[in-house]
């Protein structure tokens, strides 16, 4: 029983498909009915609804392996309910596993909240700005759907009590548990979570086991508001990749999960955009040494290439200067699902007969449609395939924080900002998605603001569309001083690309940067080879070169003159 | 003094002179490919064929400086004075007049001091400024450069690229002066079957004809 889905649970699942996909339709059908602008382009959709589709593939489900755990969770009393509600179930959970609430209370996961331990900046969810959605901070009613605790609906959160931690969502296994905003938001976005089935608690109870990639991809894949919109390498595409896109996570290749990499103990575990490690030199470690680290060097080393080519040994050697990802990951958001690359605030609230709506006009490669406007967020910009941008990197990020105060006139503020450099020798080139937003700032203070997104009152920004109502009350709520005066600026965010390694014979060939107007033709203060970058040098050589060509001719020519003058 | 016709460039000399030939030109090919000069072929397999052909050339240059001093052949090479001026104004002047070369090979001088200075460069300057360079460059991008990394990739590849430069030029120059004998296939045939004519001293002659059974041409 335990090594595959009862029938019962196949058979809701299909059911529920089912379920949604009528449901689906009879809005569309409504949509037809109601309005004239669907009729005439059945590319716009009434309503702000945003996660209806997507819940449908966050999950999909393998016959499971064997288990070796020494605990059949099925058969434990402690879970065989009935409970009532999540923190029921935590609470059933920390009975045996007792110090597991004391090590989750310091994972990210729960706080929201970071030090940065070279830069001193205070990072993480709770307090960040970012170029999408913005700012989670005071919109926590919707965005702490993706916490990992119960009922966060403010900051004022108890972060102590441990029976509000969540541990179902990372560990159950039927694919049927599911978060709702915690608290209400205008009234046009309630459509979006009505007709879910009750969850059963027992079931999913019941069903826990080391965290899957449907456990971390229905947050993890969906960061920003939509399949892909913000990582660029972490899509749905890795609930079941093939082998071209992923060659670990295919199960094809590797069929890793996410925690096959993410390893860690004690609820702590390796992997952090917010302080990488980028010069993994420590490498496979001894044997049977496990290493808590989520690089590609501790399972390839830092010489992974056959040392019987030349070929091999000079890419053994690039590893001092440039990152696995740099060539093995040779373009992002592959597989079919599209990632978002801009995002223009400036159009938002647009309505149609009084009602928010999305344009759907961007169809990605796996054919299905991508809003390109909505009302309540502005106009988007897709890219599939799309090559990285690619910079020296130590593995540090510098945030623009609510704190931070810049020139709006020294153009494109980085929301996230990276050192490192040639000279550096902890420094390697890195591939990134850079994503560019146009936003709302503070236009007295120079800053970034909190907005009020979400919330059933007349200055949500999601269903009254009023930026200045919405910066008012966001930075009101937290106590932030505000001048009174917005205006837009471009920002832009970098996202070190690291998932959805290629098979190696997809990697990037040396011409793809060993040439002219190739990957790295940007990168300054260093040679490299096949970039034709010494114009000087070219230049004398040409010269030489014609010179002596010239020089040569000329005393040939010379040569045969001389010698006809003399025949006639 | 009587012309012969004498096995000046032994079979090691010309196995030294066409496998270098071959190797240059190949360096030559794939080096400025690795430059960035030109896609003819693929960055990488450029490297490999570049790196390839160096060492078999590093090797074939260790074969050939033992033969030289083991010999004596080292010799031919030392600069010397003597008709410098002579050779020099016959090049510049009168080779138009269609004059006859006014050196004639001997025994102990198989070059005319021009080219025995050229060579002579060749070999002292612009070939060590190549292979020290060369193997910098390699040990540095194979990761095995401690000792050269303070000067960095940079300055060692301009200094390569310079050097590789001077081939060329050598290279075109040498191709040329090949076409100012009586014919070309007179110029490169001795690097070929070995013999040319030479000049000997009564002396010389009888110490081949005694003591070097097959450098003198049958029946010569």
């Amino acid at each position: 029983m335990i090594n595959h889905y009862p029938p019962a649970y196949r058979r809701r699942m299909y059911r529920f498909n089912y379920i949604s996909l009528s449901f689906s339709i009879l809005i569309l059908t409504l949509g037809w009915v109601t309005t004239t602008l669907a009729s005439s382009d059945s590319k716009i959709e009434i309503g702000i609804s945003e996660y209806t589709k997507t819940d449908e593939r966050h999950a999909i489900f393998k016959p499971k392996k064997e288990s070796k755990a020494t605990t059949d969770h099925t058969k434990l009393k402690e879970l065989q309910g009935p409970f009532f509600s999540g923190p029921e179930v935590t609470k059933a959970c920390l009975e045996c596993h007792n110090t597991a609430g004391h090590q989750f209370m310091k994972n990210k996961h729960w706080t929201w909240d970071y030090k940065h331990p070279k830069t001193g900046q205070h990072l993480g969810k709770s307090v960040l700005i970012n170029n999408f959605c913005t700012n989670a901070r005071g919109n926590e009613g919707m965005c702490a759907q993706c916490h990992a605790g119960y009922n966060m609906d403010s900051p004022d959160f108890d972060f102590t009590n441990q029976e509000n931690m969540d541990c179902l969502v990372c560990h159950e296994s039927t694919g049927t548990y599911y978060k709702t905003p915690t608290s209400k938001g205008n009234k046009a976005c309630s459509v979006m979570f009505e007709g879910k089935p009750a969850i059963d608690w027992a079931a999913v109870a019941k069903s826990v086991e080391m965290p899957t990639r449907n456990n971390c991809g229905k947050c993890h894949f969906y960061g920003g508001g939509g399949d892909n919109v913000k990582h660029g390498d972490l899509s749905s595409v890795l609930f079941d990749p093939p082998k071209e896109v992923d060659v670990h996570m295919s199960e094809a290749g590797e069929g890793f999960t996410c925690v096959t990499c993410h390893v860690g103990e004690g609820h702590e575990w390796a992997g952090s955009r917010y302080e990488m490690l980028v010069n993994d030199e420590t490498g496979t470690g001894k044997p049977g040494m496990p290493r808590e680290t989520a690089s590609c060097e501790s399972c390839h080393s830092a010489s992974p290439h056959p040392i019987t080519s030349v070929q091999g040994i000079k890419l053994n050697s690039h590893t001092q200067t440039v990152a696995c990802e740099t060539c093995h990951i040779p373009a992002i958001a592959r597989g079919g699902v599209a990632t978002e690359v801009d995002w223009d605030w400036r159009t938002m609230g647009k309505l149609k007969d009084g009602e928010g709506f999305k344009l759907k006009e961007y169809t990605q490669g796996d054919g299905h449609h991508r809003a390109t406007y909505k009302s309540i967020k502005g106009t988007f910009t897709y890219a599939e395939d799309l090559e990285p941008m690619y910079a020296w990197f130590d593995g540090t990020m510098n945030y623009t924080t609510i704190a931070t105060k810049f020139n709006p006139s020294k153009g494109p503020i980085d929301i996230n900002s990276f050192s490192g450099s040639h000279d550096d020798p902890g420094s390697r080139i890195y591939p990134f998605k850079r994503m560019h937003t146009t936003q709302p700032y503070d236009k007295g203070n120079n800053t970034l603001p909190y907005m009020h997104l979400w919330g059933n009152d007349d200055s949500a920004l999601w269903g009254n569309y009023d930026f200045g109502k919405a910066i008012e009350a966001g930075m009101k709520k937290n106590g932030i001083p505000y001048s009174g005066e917005w205006g837009f600026i471009e920002t832009y965010s970098y996202w070190p690309i690291n998932h959805m390694v290629a098979p190696k014979d997809d990697a990037l060939s040396c011409s793809s940067c060993h040439s002219h107007d190739g990957r790295l033709d940007h990168l300054e203060g260093f040679y490299m080879p096949g970039r034709g970058k010494n114009e000087m040098l070219d230049l004398i050589g040409l010269l030489a070169v014609l010179g002596t060509l010239g020089g040569v001719l000329g005393h040939g020519a010379l040569r045969m003159i001389a010698t006809r003058r003399r025949k006639v | 003094m009587t012309t012969h016709k004498i096995l000046v460039f032994k079979r090691f000399e010309r196995l030294w002179h066409w496998s270098q030939m071959a190797l240059i030109f190949t360096l030559l090919f794939s080096g400025f490919a690795v430059h960035g000069v030109y896609n003819l072929i693929e960055f990488g397999d450029a490297v490999t064929v570049h790196t390839w052909a160096a060492l078999v050339l590093l090797a074939l240059w260790a074969f050939a400086v033992f033969w030289l001093f083991t010999t004596g052949q080292w010799r031919h090479y030392i600069p010397t004075a003597d008709n410098f001026i002579t050779v020099a104004r016959f090049y510049a002047f009168g080779i138009f007049k269609e004059e006859h070369h006014p050196y004639r090979k001997t025994y102990r001088r198989k070059h005319n001091p021009l080219q025995a200075l050229t060579y002579l460069m060749v070999k002292i300057v612009i070939f060590p400024a190549i292979w020290i360079s060369g193997i910098a460059y390699l040990l540095i991008s194979f990761g095995q450069g401690e000792i050269f990394s303070w000067i960095g990739l940079g300055p060692i590849a301009l200094a390569h690229t310079i050097a590789a430069l001077a081939v060329l030029l050598f290279v075109i120059a040498h191709v040329y002066l090949l076409t100012t004998g009586h014919s070309f296939i007179d110029h490169v045939k001795p690097m070929i079957t070995g013999y040319d004519d030479v000049e000997l001293s009564n002396e010389e002659l009888a110490y081949l004809k005694a003591d070097e059974p097959g450098v003198l041409k049958e029946g010569d």
